[in-house]
């Protein structure tokens, strides 16, 4: 089998490596380029933000949708027809006037992919991971997000198996729009809590 | 490297605008190998624990494919798929990977569980409890005392099923905890997932 190299440091790009082992899980069979080119293009261009987006709408504007979804996230996004991977345990947390909610995930990068698809890299960056515990108003704040100081922030560490989505506050004067035009308001930042709308 | 919870040292948060999901065609290509393996069950119990081997200055300096690149050769050698010499054949020279694993195979997995011990509202406090190997307790709680704040589903625990052939389910919980109890001063709370076996029971907050 041959010594196994642990550098600290490659000194090889990581494009020659990622072609390398590219080639020999083509060549062994266990990359099949094709048949998973379907799942990546799902991902990089069917799953987004404008799913969660969908499901914030319908909760705006239907109440027996909202309570549903608080109770059972997954059952209620499921309804609007997303889920799979990193989406089985959905669990919504409303903003409320006494409340901002906001998510990370401090050991690596978990992120409810039928919603939003996959994380921004800032959610994955060691600053937002690390100091997001710790001092979340002050990161709220320099991202532009101002939490008023009597409203709690939560911040949820999604450090097992649960998913969240962040359900914010219905901004005001939105009353005569539709559902459609409502979902155009609703950003990704807003659904992780790190953006008021 | 990866339990950055609470870690100093870190700037502001860089948001990029329009980010794309993929910044260059690499991280497109780390990630179609990356859930090939996982889709064929080749790195199930080593994925994830093979990020938090990398070199931790390698972690931070590197792209987050790359960690996917890094972990799933890793895996693929320890699962015996793809051996280290063919890697450094295909490459051309020496293929990087994360280090070894460290913490002990177990022989059995312990007993699982399908009920909840605590209840929310019950006082519980995080086990200080660092062995080798790999746990989804995050260090930043270890130690401290929370509130259950929602009870979950019953999950393989980490811990065990990274280490042994076999899997321990568990219910989970989400623990609310103070900024005063983590770290000694106000601020606002924070809520995290953890398994059963991470939990005590834990004193009344005014209990000093």
């Amino acid at each position: 089998m041959g010594e196994i190299h642990h550098h600290p440091m490659p000194t090889t790009s990581v494009e020659d490596r990622v072609a390398a082992l590219e080639a020999l899980l083509v060549e062994k069979g266990i990359l099949d380029a094709e048949a998973i080119d379907a799942v990546v293009e799902h991902y990089e261009h069917v799953v987004g933000p404008m799913n969660g987006a969908k499901v914030v709408a319908r909760a705006w504007v239907d109440d027996a949708y909202r309570d549903r979804l608080l109770a059972d996230g997954t059952a209620a996004i499921s309804e609007l027809g997303f889920s799979g991977q990193e989406g089985d345990h959905m669990v919504v947390l409303e903003n409320t006037p006494e409340v901002h909610n906001a998510v990370v995930c401090t050991l690596c990068s978990c992120y409810p992919w039928p919603v939003l698809g996959l994380p921004p890299n800032w959610y994955k960056s060691p600053p937002y991971r690390s100091r997001m515990v710790r001092e979340p108003r002050v990161v709220l704040e320099e991202m532009g997000c101002i939490v008023p100081g009597e409203c709690e922030i939560r911040v949820w560490d999604s450090s097992a198996e649960v998913r969240y989505l962040v359900l914010p506050m219905r901004p005001a004067g939105s009353e005569e729009l539709s559902e459609d035009e409502l979902a155009g308001l609703v950003t990704r930042d807003s659904m992780i809590g790190v953006a008021r709308l | 490297m990866h339990d950055l919870g609470g870690l100093q040292g870190f700037g502001l948060v860089e948001i990029e605008e329009d980010e794309p999901v993929f910044h260059a065609d690499w991280e497109r290509r780390a990630y179609r190998l990356s859930i090939a393996a996982m889709l064929a069950g080749h790195l199930n119990g080593r994925f994830r624990h093979a990020i938090e081997r990398m070199d931790p200055a390698w972690y931070l300096a590197s792209a987050y494919y790359e960690h996917w690149l890094t972990a799933t050769a890793t895996g693929l050698v320890e699962g015996g798929l793809v051996t280290q010499h063919e890697l450094d054949e295909r490459l051309g020279s020496p293929f990087p990977l994360a280090r070894p694993i460290r913490a002990p195979r177990l022989d059995e997995p312990g007993r699982s569980v399908d009920s909840h011990k605590y209840a929310i509202g019950d006082r519980v406090r995080v086990r200080e409890w660092h062995p080798i190997g790999h746990t989804r307790a995050p260090r930043y709680v270890q130690g401290k005392h929370g509130m259950v704040s929602r009870l979950d589903g019953v999950f393989s625990l980490p811990d065990v099923e990274y280490h042994c052939d076999q899997r321990r389910l568990e219910p989970t919980y989400s623990v609310r905890f103070e900024a005063e109890d983590v770290w000694g001063a106000p601020g606002d709370p924070v809520y995290v997932d953890v398994w059963e076996s991470y939990l005590e029971p834990g004193r009344l907050s005014d209990d000093g």
